[in-house]
């Protein structure tokens, strides 16, 4: 296993930007997913490191040596295919054994390696049947084991589970967390689900319009996105927003709907009026007989839980996500707790930090000194 | 109204069979009688079976006006019939494979100047051809009767096709495994396009089986009439009556190679030609 680093890697199809210069590094054993919607460049970012396709500019270093202009085959990379990609005319066992038979290991090496891999992965008894003969999950299995046998510095996934149902797609996520973690397996892994991504990353890298858009924690992603397309993609239902104006002082916002609401972390810089966009998930707006007035036109009861589709008294649209059922009732009255809000800019949608934790203390030194 | 759909249909699957059918018993039967009362119009449905030696006598001896025998004229078929079949595959396999898989300066020029040979089958081209074989000393050889015919855009464009269908990602998983592009040829792609190729097989072996024009052009040595040329040899000149009975026996025997290879490679060619799955 190894780390691997991209720097500036870019790709253009023609006049068309697919990747704008993207900067990363995967530490070993670190499992890094790549989440975006369909179109954003994260398979083409993979095709790139796996060397399918050459970039237009950029450098891909695994393990500190540079690849960028190898052969596939000479990266020491192996790859799960979102159709798992299996050889429809070999058995189980030839599909894994394929690439070490290429690579001319002596045939007892190739046994043992496959024998372990199947055993790992469950497909002991299924060694010699055809592709066509296995489940989803199955084929998905033999598509990992391929990759596993091969024993590669890294290890991309493109999408692997998007062609199962979603019981077993749950299931199958918690195995290849499992694998990755036991191994320690250096990962790049694609995928356009949050959840998948939220559940197996390490770091999650969000990709929009051929740029990395934040990269960090999930948790870090979901507590603090970096911008209005971040904080709208990761999270389900997604997050809601409402337009809004900076107060005087830059301590509180005054929402188009109507309340001006105080901020708990800290004023926000700029003039008095700037633009802002306020960001609260569905499940933070609270039920509050004091609140704003809300209009309900769609409940969706999900069991545990109740989502409930209305318009603010501006006429803006507004989810909110309630533990057990919605009260009874057309109009309802909510609040936007104050610590759970994120400010972003209205202009270009980036977040708003509070001054005083980032500019404040750097601010009093200049000063001083 | 399930069973009487089923009667209907068998009825029209009867109809179908008796009308291929029957030319090919009335041959069979035919060849067993006597070359006069076919000539007379008095041809029997039933075979006389005192005569059904006839097809040994044939096939060893030859037909009476053709000093050749019909089991060398069906070797001679058959060996055409293979080298065009086994000959075009393998041209059109790699021409395919090339255009397909590979990028390179004029690929898809090259492609065209394929296709347009469609334009250009044998019976146009065949003074030409001639000349050409004519001038490669190949005239009157087994190399004369099947080289020209070798190059098939038909194949190429049907393999094409079949390789176009071929997911990338499976062309892609083989380059992460490290398959050269032999390697991905002879272990991935001739094995996933095998029922293609057998179907392909099947329909250029009878196209070859069936060749007359070129050969008749190219052979003129008896050793290497081919079993389609014996047969219209027989036809009446104008001196001679034609030897019916003979004619007939020697067509079963024609029929009989492309029914052995067609009836062996049935499920592969049925497969091929309906395979959607890869």
């Amino acid at each position: 296993m190894a780390s691997l680093e991209l720097r500036g890697l870019a790709k253009s199809f023609g006049a068309q930007v697919v990747l704008d210069g993207i900067d990363l590094t995967v530490a070993d054993g670190e499992m890094l997913v790549i989440v975006g919607a369909s179109g954003c460049g994260k398979s083409t970012l993979l095709r790139l490191v796996a060397g399918l396709e050459q970039p237009s500019r950029g450098e891909v270093i695994l393990d500190g040596r540079d690849i960028t202009d190898r052969d596939p085959a000479e990266r020491d990379i192996a790859m799960v295919f979102q159709n798992y990609a299996l050889y429809p005319h070999m058995s189980v066992f030839q599909n894994m054994a394929f690439g070490l038979k290429i690579r001319g290991l002596p045939q007892a090496d190739i046994r043992r390696r496959v024998g372990a891999a199947a055993e790992m992965l469950g497909l002991g008894d299924l060694l010699t049947r055809k592709p066509r003969a296995l489940s989803g999950g199955q084929r998905q299995r033999v598509a990992m084991g391929r990759a596993i046998v091969r024993e590669p510095k890294l290890f991309l996934f493109d999408e692997p589970l998007s062609n199962l149902d979603a019981k077993l797609r749950v299931q199958m996520r918690a195995d290849i967390r499992r694998l990755q973690r036991r191994f320690a397996i250096t990962s790049l892994y694609v995928t356009h689900d949050q959840v998948e991504a939220m559940t197996l990353g390490d770091r999650l890298v969000v990709m929009r319009e051929g740029r990395a858009a934040q990269v960090a924690t999930p948790m870090e992603v979901f507590a603090r996105p970096a911008d209005t397309y971040v904080a709208g993609f990761i999270g389900a239902p997604a997050m809601n927003f409402l337009p809004a104006r900076l107060t005087a002082g830059g301590h509180g916002a005054a929402l188009a709907a109507g309340p001006a609401i105080l901020f708990a972390d800290g004023p926000r810089p700029g003039p008095e009026g700037r633009g802002l966009t306020i960001g609260i998930r569905p499940e933070h707006v609270q039920l509050d007989p004091a609140g704003m007035a809300f209009a309900v036109d769609l409940v969706e009861p999900l069991g545990s839980e109740t989502l409930v589709h209305g318009r603010l008294a501006d006429g803006e649209g507004l989810v909110v996500k309630i533990a057990g059922q919605a009260p009874p009732g057309e109009a309802l009255r909510v609040a936007l707790p104050p610590a759970q809000l994120h400010v972003f800019d209205a202009g270009n949608g980036t977040r708003l930090e509070p001054e005083t934790a980032t500019v404040g203390p750097l601010a009093g030194l200049a000063v001083t000194g | 109204m399930r069973t009487r759909t089923d009667w209907l249909a068998h009825a029209v699957l009867g109809l179908g069979v008796v009308l291929f059918a029957f030319p090919v018993w009335l041959i069979f039967a035919g060849a067993t009688q006597d070359a006069g009362a076919i000539n007379r119009g008095d041809i029997s449905l039933l075979p006389r079976l005192s005569h059904l030696g006839i097809f040994l006598s044939v096939l060893r001896n030859g037909d009476g006006a053709n000093p050749t025998p019909i089991w060398h004229m069906l070797m001679i078929s058959a060996g055409m019939a293979l080298g065009i079949a086994i000959g075009k595959i393998v041209i059109s396999l790699l021409s395919a494979y090339a255009v397909v898989f590979f990028r390179f300066p004029f690929r898809m020029l090259a492609f065209w100047t394929i296709f347009i040979t469609l334009m250009l089958p044998v019976e146009v081209r065949i003074i030409p051809t001639y000349a050409v074989m004519a001038d490669f000393h190949m005239i009157n050889s087994f190399a004369g009767l099947t080289v020209p015919l070798l190059a098939s855009a038909t194949a190429t464009l049907l393999l094409r096709q079949v390789f176009l269908a071929i997911p990338d990602e499976l062309v892609e998983a083989a380059r992460m495994d490290g398959a050269g592009p032999v390697r991905f040829l002879v272990s991935i792609l001739i094995p996933v396009s095998a029922a293609n190729l057998a179907a392909l097989f099947v329909i250029l072996f009878v196209y070859g089986w069936n060749q007359y024009l070129w050969p008749l052009l190219v052979a003129t040595d008896p050793r290497l009439d081919t079993i389609v040329i014996g047969i219209v040899q027989l036809i009446d000149t104008g001196f001679t009556l034609t030897p019916w009975n003979t004619m007939m026996a020697m067509a079963v025997l024609a029929i009989i190679p492309p029914v052995i290879v067609v009836v062996a490679m049935q499920r592969w060619f049925v497969k091929g030609l309906t395979e959607v799955e890869k």
